[in-house]
């Protein structure tokens, strides 16, 4: 399973990018991904929406279930991944790269773990 | 997920092949192999394979069968011609429906029937005590054997491909004892997935031979190994009931959708004195969404703004791209075309009430 080293994650299994830098963009791992099964619909921020470290901001369903999705930073969001909302299987298929959800301007960052911290979360519970 | 839980005699294979496990009815299946979406669309366009060794595998025979069954379920045994499957259900004596079965006639004397896993103990228990009295024996068979399935507009092909020719004449709903390899299988023209198809009954230790056989005969034909994800989506799309959603202790047969079993019939059968003066309480029907937002199980359904009943099950339907669900709606029912809402997870959503079943095949 592959963990990214240049991102940051939570132990809810989302990454972002570059928390402490002007653009942050946000994703669920492959981790998630894989064990979600085939995402078929995504709630996500809108731009200028306010998404606080922690807190739920979204949801992501599969065909078996709903989950929610926390957001890694504080800040505005910026922009949303219009092709994941058209096809969510993009999160399937590419979860770090064209199955990206959103971008925050970050104020603050949540509790995140490195992708040496983040591993050992997703040690075979698959 | 518990400790308890039983295996499929297929296990090696699922996790040889990767599944994505999951535990329902006490056993432990395959949840996917690999997307449970393209498992789905295999299914509707050329077939999947199925491991259903969970379900409960339940032999009644003896001189009196036909008579016991025709007092312990709903439905007409005793005039079912041998080689007929018919779906029947076991009924408490007010009514409730204890499970969900088929039943297979399979010669004068001796029925197959098929019972979900979740209430294998319960079936077995009240069968065996509906039976005292009549010249009929039941044996569980579960745990010596497993059921495998093949469903999909390719089944037949793939079936004869594995060397199963009794599959040739086997018209819908029926069922033939054959052999596989010289062990003994019970082949039927049934399924749950609203396509046409086979499951197959074999002794255990044959099992995994009969999935590799199917496997490397329907491969080149698209047939894909599915798991009870996939299971779910096509019984939804079908309109087909799943016991403890569609039907449970408090739903009766017609509550559940299956109201053409209320037909009269000459014999008594536990539960049909209760039905005759139970009033009808709640009605299934179909919804259809506007959106991609899934209703589902237990979400509350409004009509001009009161709530009126509860969503069943519901899912994104693969087939038709649009969400559905099946819901129970208390009082009056509504019409198709009525639109409704779901209150998904505190946001409405618009559905509308629509025939069922929501994808109508024309493979039988």
């Amino acid at each position: 399973m592959t963990i990214p080293a240049d991102l940051f994650f939570t132990a809810d299994h989302e990454w972002v990018s570059d928390p402490g830098g002007p653009t942050a963009r946000v994703g669920v791992t492959e981790f998630a991904a894989v064990a979600l099964g085939d995402v078929v619909f995504l709630s996500l921020p809108a731009v200028g929406d306010a998404v606080a470290a922690g807190a739920e901001c979204g949801e992501i369903e599969s065909t078996k279930s709903v989950s929610p999705l926390y957001a890694p930073v504080s800040g505005e969001v910026t922009a949303v991944n219009e092709a994941v909302l058209n096809a969510p299987e993009l999160v399937n298929q590419d979860p770090f790269g064209v199955g990206w959800l959103f971008e925050v301007s970050p104020t603050a960052q949540g509790d995140l773990l490195d992708a040496a911290a983040y591993a050992p979360l997703t040690a075979q519970s698959d | 997920m518990s400790s308890e839980a039983r295996k499929s005699p297929l296990d090696q294979q699922h996790n040889a092949a990767e599944a994505k496990f999951t535990e329902f009815g006490g056993w432990v299946l395959p949840l996917r192999f690999g997307s449970e979406l393209a498992e789905h669309h295999a299914v509707r366009q050329a077939a999947g394979l199925f491991d259903l060794s969970h379900m409960a595998q339940l032999e009644v025979a003896g001189p009196g069968a036909a008579q016991a069954l025709d007092y312990a379920l709903m439905g007409s045994h005793s005039t079912m011609p041998d080689g007929r499957a018919s779906y029947s259900m076991i009924l408490a004596p007010d009514g409730g429906v204890i499970d969900d079965l088929i039943v297979y006639r399979l010669a004068e004397d001796r029925f197959f029937i098929i019972a979900n896993a979740g209430n294998r103990e319960t079936v077995v228990a009240e069968l065996t005590a509906r039976l005292e009295g009549f010249d009929a024996a039941l044996a569980d068979v579960t745990e010596a054997r497993a059921l495998i399935a093949v469903q999909g507009p390719r089944a037949l092909d793939i079936v004869l491909a594995a060397g199963l020719p009794a599959a040739a004449d086997l018209g819908y709903y029926r069922a033939v004892e054959s052999t596989f390899k010289g062990q003994p299988i019970v082949l039927a023209r049934t399924g749950y997935t609203g396509e046409n198809g086979f499951e197959i009954s074999i002794p255990a230790a044959a099992a995994a031979d009969l999935w590799s056989s199917l496997l490397a005969a329907g491969e080149p034909l698209g047939l894909v190994r599915a798991g009870l994800a996939a299971r779910d989506t096509l019984r939804l799309e079908a309109a087909m009931p799943l016991y403890g959603h569609e039907l449970d202790r408090d739903t009766t047969p017609a509550e559940g959708g299956q109201g053409a079993f209320m037909r009269a019939k000459a014999a008594d059968y536990v539960g049909r004195a209760a039905l005759q003066d139970r009033k009808q309480t709640k009605h299934l029907v179909g919804l259809v969404g506007a959106g991609r937002r899934a209703a589902r199980a237990g979400y509350p359904v409004l009509i001009d703004g009161q709530v009126r009943g509860r969503v069943t099950s519901g899912a994104l339907s693969p087939s038709l791209g649009r969400p559905i669900a099946l819901a129970f709606i208390d009082g009056a029912t509504p019409a198709v075309g009525t639109p409704v809402e779901v209150d998904v997870r505190g946001q409405l959503a618009a559905y509308e009430v629509t025939g069922l079943p929501f994808l109508k095949r024309d493979s039988r």
